[in-house]
């Protein structure tokens, strides 16, 4: 994996805040700053309803913010379009969701493709970044095997390799050990321990402690006020 | 091309990687996707064999109809202007004494000739010669005609010979008559060479011929044929003016394909003094007559297969609309991965675009197979019209794009944090 300097800041938040419009107005996240850099290991926490979803689709832009801005490699995106928009969830960042989200209908190496098909690299080299990813995981070996198929443990391996497979700034994982028993669970964070290892900047979204450990640095989320605590371990 | 923002290129869904997404969104699901296209299939199938059915139909109608109306041309007698015979007799009958052969001289005529029903008093009797008790009912018609005429009749001999020209000329008393009169008569076509009479009211007539049908004038009645001559001879001048019935008439077979222009000459050719006495009746084009009846027939089956292809469409929009609503989390997760609105109204569209070509596909092979089989039953040539039937997988298409574009709108303004949210 490339070396990454680790004082570029790849995701700044300005007073970013979002509010869901009522009757009556739920401020989900309050206005928060955050500067996380390259080779970050980020773990949010906080309860169920504490803003945790709120922001992970804000980080991923799948959402936007009502207030505040955004910047991802220094480019602020809440002035961009939706193509632009497009373009940097397709490149910039992997999202690994908490229930996988793959398609049940392809293999696990189609479910990679998936997240290349937007992106204009050419057929050839699609598959080879696919079938790179998979190995990456640890899934080499399963590339025909329909979801189905799958042990959780191994649905979720085949959601990192999609989050990975276009090289992303930024790896958003929203509870990636929510659906996993705890063998698999702990197996899934050492592979996310490797990721950062090998220069991937990842935050993680948990309300799981044992998980947060794992991360260099937490970030607690309470009632949509962000605050970090610990100390930088990085 | 790069976002002048981003430094990124713009998500792109290229359109081989559409089809393949659409195929594959097929593919996966085989079972619904053939549900889904039952309405097309059975829509373009009934288009196509609607078409071909009434074509094929048409073909045969327009096949019989040359062969037996298209030849014929018919020139009536309409008479005099003014009434130049004296009392109680009929004027001289238009056609010239040559007219038989002035029609022949005419291009595309094979056979003509004059003749007309003689009229009878209402108590004729017709008895046979060799069985005493033999006697026909008055329904036998007894006609005059020429040896064109007998000729352009097109008569099917069973014995003897039909009217000649020395027997025209020479005015002799013989008869040709058909199979059925000959029974009643008991006359068999074996006994012909024995010289059998027919006495029509105590006038003796030998048959000479038996025909067993004919293509023109007696195909549908029993009729006993005597020369023109001989009957002008025995029972004077036919009364003129059509509506008569019994006015002298022309009757002309042509090469297939010549009666219309034999039909526009013979009334200058036969009466160059007085045209306008002799009335033309030419057939119907069988052009226009062919495509009469497919667009009677058509016009009804037509309006059902619309009818299908409409339950076509609404069931590729709703099958397609629930696929939408189903694979929410899909297309949640596209947008996460990169594509934009317009990618994913594009890969729904072209999924029920597909799905709308392949049932028209099925559908046409399904229409054809039915004309082919249906004809092929019938002993019929099938006529499947090119320019309906390649194109009519294209109606699928078109029906597969209308149908999904509610859907895959509807799928392009989903929002993927929604999606992902409801999944």
């Amino acid at each position: 994996m490339a070396e990454r300097l680790m004082t570029r800041p790849v995701i700044e938040l300005r007073g970013l805040a979002r509010t869901y419009p009522g009757p009556p107005p739920v401020p989900a996240l309050r206005p928060a700053d955050l500067v996380i850099a390259d080779g970050d290991y980020v773990a949010v926490t906080g309860p169920s309803g504490s803003g945790k979803s709120t922001l992970l689709h804000l980080l991923g832009l799948l959402d936007a913010p009502t207030e505040g801005s955004y910047l991802i490699d220094g480019l602020d995106t809440s002035a961009l379009n939706d193509r632009d928009r497009s373009a940097l969830r397709g490149r910039r960042i992997g999202v690994v969701f908490q229930s996988f989200h793959l398609l049940p209908y392809r293999t696990a190496l189609e479910n990679v493709l998936l997240a290349e098909l937007y992106n204009r690299t050419p057929g050839g080299a699609r598959v080879r970044a696919a079938v790179d990813a998979l190995d990456a995981v640890g899934l080499g070996h399963r590339l025909d095997a329909l979801p189905t198929t799958l042990s959780g443990g191994e649905s979720q391996r085949v959601a990192i390799a999609r989050a990975l497979v276009n090289r992303p700034s930024l790896v958003l994982c929203d509870e990636p050990t929510g659906n996993l028993d705890s063998r698999n669970a702990t197996a899934l964070m050492e592979l996310l321990d490797q990721l950062n290892a090998a220069g991937y900047t990842i935050i993680v979204i948990t309300h799981d402690p044992g998980v947060a450990a794992h991360a260099s640095r937490t970030v607690a989320i309470s009632d949509g006020v962000l605050s970090e605590r610990g100390a930088d371990h990085g | 091309m790069a976002s002048p923002v981003t430094g990124l290129p713009s998500p792109r869904l290229t359109a081989r990687d559409t089809t393949a997404e659409a195929v594959a969104g097929i593919v996966q699901r085989p079972g619904r996707a053939v549900l889904t296209m039952l309405g097309t299939i059975l829509g373009v199938g009934a288009f196509v064999a609607v078409l071909g059915l009434t074509a094929t139909g048409a073909g045969q109608i327009s096949h019989q109809f040359t062969v037996l109306e298209d030849t014929t041309v018919t020139v009536e007698d309409n008479g005099p202007a003014s009434n130049v015979a004296s009392p109680g007799t009929n004027p001289a009958i238009g056609f010239p004494a040559d007219a038989d052969a002035v029609a022949d001289r005419i291009d595309g005529v094979t056979a003509a000739g004059v003749w007309w029903p003689v009229s009878l008093p209402s108590n004729a009797s017709f008895t046979g010669s060799l069985a005493l008790s033999g006697s026909a009912s008055q329904t036998v018609g007894l006609l005059a005609a020429s040896p064109g005429a007998v000729q352009a009749m097109g008569l099917s001999m069973v014995a003897g010979s039909p009217l000649t020209t020395y027997e025209n000329d020479t005015r002799q008393h013989v008869a040709v008559i058909d199979t059925a009169t000959a029974a009643e008569l008991g006359i068999s076509p074996a006994r012909l060479p024995s010289h059998p009479a027919v006495f029509v009211d105590g006038i003796a007539y030998t048959v000479v011929g038996i025909y067993s049908s004919a293509q023109r004038v007696v195909s549908d009645e029993s009729a006993m044929l005597i020369p023109e001559n001989t009957a002008l001879a025995d029972y004077g001048n036919p009364e003129p003016g059509i509506g008569n019935q019994d006015e002298a008439q022309m009757v002309i077979a042509t090469r297939t394909g010549a009666a219309q222009t034999v039909a526009r000459q013979i009334a200058a050719a036969e009466l160059p003094t007085d045209p306008s006495r002799l009335v033309v009746t030419s057939p119907p084009n069988p052009q226009n007559l062919q495509s009469e009846v497919s667009r009677d027939l058509a016009g009804l089956f037509l309006i059902l297969a619309l009818i299908s292809l409409l339950i076509g469409a609404v069931g590729i929009a709703n099958t397609t609309l629930v696929a939408v609503l189903e694979r929410t989390e899909e297309i949640g997760l596209r947008r996460a991965v990169g594509a934009r609105p317009r990618h994913i109204a594009a890969q729904f569209l072209a999924e029920s675009t597909a799905l709308g070509t392949l049932g028209g596909l099925i559908g046409t092979c399904i229409g054809v197979g039915v004309v082919v089989i249906f004809a092929a039953a019938k002993d019929w040539t099938s006529v499947l019209n090119p320019a309906y039937t390649l194109p009519a997988p294209l109606i699928g298409s078109v029906v597969g794009l209308l149908a999904g574009a509610y859907p895959a709108l509807r799928a392009a303004r989903t929002s993927p944090l929604a999606a992902l949210r409801h999944a």
